[in-house]
Order: C-alpha cells, then structure tokens, then sequence
C-alpha cells in the first residue's frame, strides 16, 4: 500500500512539472498503475477476486484513454507544430 | 522470508524507474523506463497471485500502450533541448505542494481506516491456483453489465482514436 | 530444494543449446532448400554439402568491424538486439517437449515450466519483441532504418491481434491457457486440433508468417526495400543477434504450432490403437519431427510465394484476418454450447 502511495505521488509530481505533453500522459499512466497494484494488493489480502476483475477494467479504461489522448496530441501537434504544454494554449490567443 | 526479500527488490525497482521515467531528459529514454516499470509491476502481481493479471499487463499494458506511447513520440521527433530554467523552478514547487497534499490525504485516509472499523466487504471469493477460471467467472456472472459496457468503451475509443488522427475527413 | 533448481536449469541449458544449435543450422537448411526449389545446390564449399557453413557464417560475424553511426544512442543501440533475441529465446520455458521421462528413477516433465497462463505468457513475450526492433530502428538515427522499423511494428501489431485471437479459439475448445493442459486435451479427445479448428490454423499460420517477418510478409526486412529496412546501420555481432533472433522466433511459433495444432508430442492417430506400436518412439522426437515439418513449410512458403507490398499486407491483417478469426471464434463457441446440451 505505501508502494503504490509513494508511486501515485511520483506520477503526480510528474504531471505536475514537466511540460512536455507525453511524459504527462505517461505519469497519469503511472498513477493508474499505483491505484492497480493497491487493487490487487488488497484483492490478495482479502482473498477475494473481485479486486482483479476491477483491475481488468482500470485497465480497458486506461488503454482506451491513452488511445484518444494520443490521437487528441497527433493532431494538434499537427496543428501547431508543439508538444510543449506552456504554448499549447487555444483559448489565449 | 524469501517474498518479503522479492517484494522489497521489487517495489525498489518500481520506484526507482518511476522517478526515473518522470526526470529523464530524452522522451523516448522516458518511455523505455515506463515499459520496464510495467515489467516490474507485472512481476509484483505474480507474487501477489495473480498470474492472468500480470500476463494482461504485459500484454496490454507494456506490449500494446506503450508502444502507442513510443509510435507518437517517434512521429513527433522529440529531440529538443530540455526546458527552459525559470518555469522550472515555479512548477517545481507547485508540483511539491500538490504532492504533499495528496499525501496529507493519503494519511487522512489511513488514520480513518484505523479509528472506525472496517465497513461490509463484498462476498469473499476464495482465490485458488485457478486463479483465471475465477476471474472469468466473475467477470460473467457477477460482473457482467461493466464487462460489456468497457467493451462498448473500447469501441467509442478505437473509433474515437481513428478519426482524431486521420488526416482528411 | 534440489529438484526446484537443479532440474530446472538443466533442462534451460539443454533447451538453450538446442535451439542455438537448431537456429544456426536452420539458417543452412533455408539457403538449401530454397537453392533446390531453384535447381541449384546451395552452400557446398564448407564441410561436406555445405554441413559446417553455419561455422563459417558465426566466425565471419564475429570478426566483422563493429559500427556505430555517429550520433546514434550507443545504449539502445546496443540494447535492441538484446531485446529482440531475449524474448524469442525465453518463450521456449512453456513449451511442452514431451510427456514425462523417468531419469533415474524420478519421473521428469519434459518441460520448463508449466505455468497456468502459458498461452498468453508467449503472446505477452510476443509483444516485447516489438520493442527491440522500434529502438533498434529509431537508435541508429537515421530515415530509412526508423521507417523500416514502424512499418515493422505496425505490422506485427496488426498481426498480434489476429494470432490472439485464433489462440482464444483453441483455448475455446481445449479449456485451459497451460501449453502442458492443451496437449493432454488433444489426448483425451484423441484428435488434434488441426481437424478441430482449421480456420484458425490456417490464419494462425498467415499470422505467423507476418509476425517473424517472413515472406511473403518480408516487406520491412527485403534486401530490395528500404536498403534492408530497420537494420541497415547494424554489423558484425549486433546483426547476428538479430539475424539469431528471426530464426529463434520462427522455431518458437512452429513449436507453439505444434503444440496447440498437431498434438505436441502425440503419435499420430493418438486415439486409433492399431498403432500402438509406434508408442515405441520417445515423445520428443514427435514433437521435433512435427516442428521441423512446419518450419520447411515456412521456408517452402519463401521459395515460391512473392512478396505483399505494404497496403495490401495490412489491408489482409486488418479486414480480412481479424473478421474471420472473430467470426471463427463465435462459430467454435456456438458449436460448443449445441454440443454440450
């Protein structure tokens, strides 16, 4: 459990500092990551299966999302020529 | 003994290839770091029992988004120079405060369990060495309803993903 | 404790060296065989008919000048052959060789491992592989190796799916993901696979094809397109352990051919017993014959078919192979409820 406290915080120190756009994609994967290892950490504690079943679907979630968010950066990096999130601001022209 | 020795290993590597997935200079060395992370946390599920998760996790996670991961920062040909100083400085203490407070929360959160006591749990299942037969039982008959509409999620998504990255529509 | 370690790793060391041996001799019988479908005779300087070329290649190899090109990434460019040959070595660790011997009076599975996921432990390996041949194409930072190795990938991505898919099948009629489980269902039903399902053999093998990257799928690697694609900028000891890890993986995907399709090591007709004295062959030489007649129809398959160009390869992989494999599986499970009621 301190694992995956101490891996969610990384990832959200990563998010929070680096501007580059994928690296942020990839620290919300690690905290997705964090929340499964506590799923399955607590699914072995509990002896119950259900946790893993949940984590099956955190991760069609996660799969599903970094699809779309991909193809969200493929085309404003086709846009804007950018992946730097500082000058990735539309609504400030 | 010899779990606790393997665990200790293991959650080491974890963090250590975390940290350096978000501190790496070059994004694709990033990436890399990510793919071994998943490795490592699929080896913590085996020793946690859950052989069909840890294979999923390679599968799906490591073998299949990451590589998504390493198409995009390829085709984007990321090789600038790392960023400006300034900013760096602020964001890192912003980035600071919100990690502390999550932690504040974490610990909210630990200290409640262990003043009240345990609320119901869900019907324990006992997890033997079949440990996929179980997860596939439960994933139709218990589970069944967000079985399907994951799958309806996936199919919104490919679609989704497909017409955001076509270049003439 | 002595059984845990002991047995295992000799059984890794004899799995190892047989496949090293196998892998450098495979090379030699491609170069034959596709020298005789041609009319002509293949290597025959070295050794007798051409028997000891294999040692003449690795020594060549060997001593070649090592480059690097100037401003590649010296660590991944180093580490992608290491990571395109691992996967295709360890996924060997599941597959059953044969039923169980008696050495020295102790009963020994004639396998590495009997993991309960072993099926989808060698789709997992698969898809590391992937890996190395991305890096090894973006590391040596240069245009016609990094589009090589995408094309690379997209492809054996496609592919990936459709052999997962064809796997679920098999899976479907035998009940259980252990390689070990697979081929004793094959016993208990007395048939193998390969009548049971053949649609799915055959677009497992198309798959197949496509994921080692062989003809006529070879698009990414020909000599012809894109100056040898992904690994144009490699040499010496590094192209050999690419070169190595093509041919580890085609023996992978025809023993897992042969265990899921053709009985492992079963005799043929395991169920008929008038041929109960071919039960005198020890089971592994079954499974090695069988492999050995998948992997000629592999190199048969390079000698006569000509290439797919790119569009057309992953217009096959997406809309025709994955639909009939979906459509297979839906049968299978079909047939599978009627029959149980």
């Amino acid at each position: 459990m301190v694992l995956s406290a101490a891996l969610f915080i990384i990832g959200v120190i990563g998010v929070m500092t680096r501007r580059n756009i994928i690296v942020i994609l990839m620290s919300i994967e690690l905290m997705l990551n964090a929340v499964n290892i506590n799923l399955v950490a607590f699914s072995n504690l509990w002896q119950n299966a259900a946790g893993q079943v949940f984590v099956i679907f955190v991760i069609c979630v996660a799969a599903a999302e970094a699809a779309v968010g991909l193809g969200i950066i493929l085309a404003f990096y086709r846009n804007k020529e950018t992946v730097n999130i500082d000058e990735m601001s539309l609504m400030r022209w | 003994m010899g779990q606790a020795i393997a665990f200790y290993t293991l959650a080491a590597c974890i963090l250590g290839f975390g940290v350096l997935v978000i501190t790496a200079k070059n994004t694709v060395h990033s990436v890399m770091f990510l793919v071994v992370n998943f490795l490592f946390v699929a080896g913590l599920y085996v020793l946690l029992g859950a052989q069909f998760l840890a294979v999923i996790q390679v599968v799906v996670y490591a073998g299949g988004i990451v590589v998504l991961y390493l198409f995009v920062v390829m085709l984007v040909n990321l090789k600038r120079p790392p960023e400006a100083h300034q900013d760096r400085r602020r964001r890192g203490r912003l980035g600071v405060t919100c990690s502390l407070v999550v932690l504040a929360e974490l610990v909210a959160i630990a200290a409640y369990k262990y003043v009240s006591p345990a609320a119901g749990l869900p019907p324990a299942l006992p997890m033997g060495p079949d440990n996929v037969a179980q997860v596939g039982m439960l994933l139709y008959t218990d589970y069944l309803i967000p079985f399907e509409l994951a799958s309806m999620l996936l199919l919104v998504a490919m679609v989704g993903a497909i017409v955001l990255a076509k270049r003439d529509l | 404790m002595i059984d845990l370690l002991v047995i295992p790793l000799i059984k890794i060391v004899i799995v190892l060296t047989g496949v090293l041996i196998t892998v450098m001799y495979l090379v030699l019988l491609e170069r034959k065989v596709q020298a005789w479908v041609q009319v002509r005779l293949g290597p025959m300087r070295v050794g007798p008919h051409g028997v000891l070329q294999p040692i003449a290649d690795v020594l060549k190899l060997f001593v070649k000048e090592d480059i690097t090109p100037v401003r590649a990434d010296k660590v991944v460019f180093t580490l992608a052959p290491i990571i395109v040959l691992v996967p295709a070595i360890i996924a060997f660790a599941v597959i059953p060789f044969g039923d169980q011997v008696s050495i020295f009076g102790k009963p020994v599975p004639l396998h590495i491992a009997d993991l309960n996921v072993g099926l989808l432990y060698i789709v997992a390996v698969a898809s590391i592989g992937i890996y190395g041949i991305i890096l090894g194409g973006w590391s040596s930072n240069s245009k016609y190796p990094l589009l090589g190795a995408l094309r690379a990938s997209a492809q054996l991505i496609s592919y990936e799916v459709a052999v997962t898919l064809t796997f679920v099948s098999v899976i479907l009629v035998s009940g259980s993901l252990s390689m070990v489980d697979i081929v004793t269902a094959q016993k208990a039903n007395g048939v193998w696979f390969a009548f049971v399902q053949p649609l799915a053999l055959f677009i497992y093998f198309v798959g197949a094809l496509a994921e080692t990257n062989r003809s006529p799928f070879d698009l990414p690697e020909a000599e012809q397109e894109l100056v040898a694609g992904f690994h144009t900028e490699y040499s010496g000891m590094r192209f050999a352990l690419f070169f190595l890890a093509e041919y580890a993986n085609m023996i992978v995907v025809s023993a897992v051919a042969t265990t899921l399709f053709f009985g492992g090591w079963l005799r043929p007709f395991p169920s008929v017993a008038f041929l109960h004295f071919l039960d005198f062959v020890p089971t592994w030489i079954w499974f090695v014959v069988k492999t050995f007649l998948v992997l000629y129809l592999f190199l048969w398959i390079r000698a006569t078919l000509p290439r797919y160009r790119y569009d057309q390869l992953m217009r096959l992989g997406w809309k025709v192979l994955i639909p009939l494999a979906i459509a297979n599986i839906i049968v299978t499970a079909a047939v599978k409820v009627a029959l149980s009621d």
